[in-house]
């Protein structure tokens, strides 16, 4: 596995093919760059609203009453069962579809007035088709993570006086993001990659900025590498930031707060090097910390 | 005569085809430590839900502290309460359960005063200046900030009940709250209990622990198959049984 690992690595470096010194020359490119910041705004404005979205889906999801929850299930079964691709073109020729949005009192007087060509701009088409599909994405997983919650806990903030709101706020939601936070990183980590599709309604993203640049240069693979080592640099950070997130919600649950990347490290590094005596003693705090129902 | 604080009147409940309670009349009066004594599926939990509307009840009524729970009357007719009515009567009551249901995200303190600021909009100073008080008083100065999880069962049951406390309740109902605890740590509990049946508070509770009964009630109740077989003093009631099927279920408790 090493060797045929080792030889591919060679071939790529060793290919001239690969124009290094061409990924090098663009790698900071102002365009490429610039690029990189309209792939972050689509990725956090998609996130934002498709989880603020899919909380309020869920929620109503799991409403008493039969029509806020057929809402919520009809919502989910459009954006769910059709292309993302295809929303995003749909919402590109909106204006084709509703040349004005007036709002105001329906039947009414308007308040505001809008000329959807002008105001459904290619990039704001692109953030509500991937922020609109996220948010069906997102529902179930709240939902799963709402359910996660045992009833018991309900209960006792009914018993305590609480509103439902308040319970879902306060005890529901945030024991509910220990089993929602692992999949939301992974949604944005797709939602980083998804944002290419929208190159296809001309948003100069990180995709369409490359794009543009070797439709000049004709340099294709090298600026494409560019691309690669972008996204693998986001989508790094973003797992480092999921790790973080996941220890903070996590707090409570365990006996001893769980360490950090480093500290296992350190401590990995002594647990060989300490004596017994002393990993005994260790042991030995820990359980006496009484027993848990 | 002293206020009466909890009032049933022939109280049915079903789940589906069930019928776990069937005509449950009680007056509770103010002070009064009532113990509810039965098999398990007697209904006495429900009972304790039911005067809490965590459970809708089917027919009858209960009032706490002249209030009817979950309904309003209007001539003839109950209509149900909305979620922000209903919640605010049930502050009066105090709950503890078998399974003490703290926020594992919160610590001790952090539990308690949750609900005194957004139920009762205490200030934050004054909620944990509570919280402080009653976890001394239930003999947990030094817990104040551990989370549940690093509390023993019976740590973590009189956490709960310094939590329904804080609330001001009128009552306070116990569903077998020591059910789940290791024998050693039943003893911690029952002082906490003991000592608020002492200063006074009204409390219904459910439970298996005879002695408890014996000591601290001023009514027990027997029930069986959804209803009352026998209630008076515990020296009665517990001592000198008259019915068959409470003489029998003594049998088997006091057996062991």
């Amino acid at each position: 596995m090493a060797l045929i690992a080792a030889s591919l690595i060679r071939s790529a470096i060793d290919n001239p093919n690969f124009h290094w010194d061409v990924v090098g020359d663009y790698l900071f490119d102002q365009r490429i760059l610039d690029g990189v910041v309209k792939t972050i705004q689509l990725t956090v404005l998609g996130m934002v609203i498709g989880i603020i979205l899919g909380i309020v889906l869920a929620v109503m999801r799991l409403s008493p009453n039969w029509l806020i929850r057929g809402a919520s299930w009809f919502y989910i079964w459009i954006f769910r069962g059709t292309p993302l691709l295809v929303q995003i073109l749909l919402w590109n020729f909106i204006s084709a579809l509703y040349p004005s949005i007036d709002l105001g009192i329906p039947f009414g007087p308007s308040f505001i007035h809008l000329n959807a060509n002008d105001f459904i701009t290619p990039f704001l088409a692109g953030m509500l088709a991937l922020s609109l599909n996220e948010g069906a994405y997102m529902a179930e997983i709240v939902r799963a993570g709402i359910i996660s919650v045992e009833e018991g806990q309900t209960e006792a903030s009914k018993a305590l006086g609480m509103t439902r709101f308040q319970t879902m706020r306060h005890i529901v939601l945030p024991q509910a993001m220990r089993v929602i936070i692992p999949p939301t990183g992974n949604e944005t980590i797709s939602m980083l990659k998804n944002t290419v599709l929208v190159s296809v309604i001309a948003v100069a993203e990180l995709l369409y900025s490359a794009q543009l640049i070797y439709a000049q240069n004709f340099q294709q693979i090298p600026l494409l590498i560019v691309v690669c080592i972008w996204y693998l640099a986001m989508t790094t950070v973003l797992s480092i930031g999921q790790y973080f997130l996941e220890r903070h919600y996590g707090r409570g649950r365990m006996r001893d707060e769980p360490m950090t990347l480093f500290e296992q490290i350190r401590s990995g590094w002594g647990a060989r090097h300490a004596d017994p005596d002393q990993l005994i003693q260790r042991h030995g705090d820990q359980s006496g910390g009484g027993g848990m129902a | 005569m002293a206020e009466q604080i909890v009032k049933a009147e022939g109280v049915h409940k079903s789940f589906g085809r069930l019928e776990v309670l069937k005509g449950i009349s009680m007056e509770v009066s103010q002070g009064e430590v009532f113990v509810l004594i039965g098999p398990s599926g007697s209904g006495k939990s429900t009972l304790l839900r039911c005067i809490n509307h965590l459970e809708k009840i089917n027919a009858g009524r209960i009032w706490v502290d002249g209030d009817l729970v979950g309904y309003r009357q209007v001539g003839d007719k109950l209509h149900e309460l909305r979620d922000s009515e209903a919640v605010a009567a049930r502050a009066k009551i105090g709950m503890v359960f078998q399974h003490f249901n703290l926020f594992p995200h919160m610590t001790a303190t952090e539990n308690i005063v949750l609900a005194q600021r957004i139920v009762l909009n205490r200030s934050t100073d004054e909620a944990r200046r509570r919280a402080r008080e009653l976890l001394e008083r239930v003999g947990l100065a030094d817990k104040i900030d551990e989370y549940p999880a690093r509390l023993s069962g019976g740590q973590q049951q009189r956490v709960a009940i310094a939590r329904a406390l804080a609330m001001d309740p009128k009552v306070m109902l116990f569903d077998e709250v020591t059910s789940a605890l290791d024998p050693e740590l039943v003893k911690d509990v029952l002082d906490v209990m003991r000592e608020l049946a002492k200063e006074g508070m009204t409390m219904l509770v459910v439970t298996h622990e005879m002695g408890f009964a014996r000591e601290v009630a001023n009514q027990v109740i027997f029930m069986d198959q959804g209803v009352i077989v026998e209630q008076g003093p515990p020296e009665r009631v517990i001592s000198d049984p008259k019915e068959e099927r409470t003489k029998r279920f003594l049998g088997l408790v006091l057996e062991h």
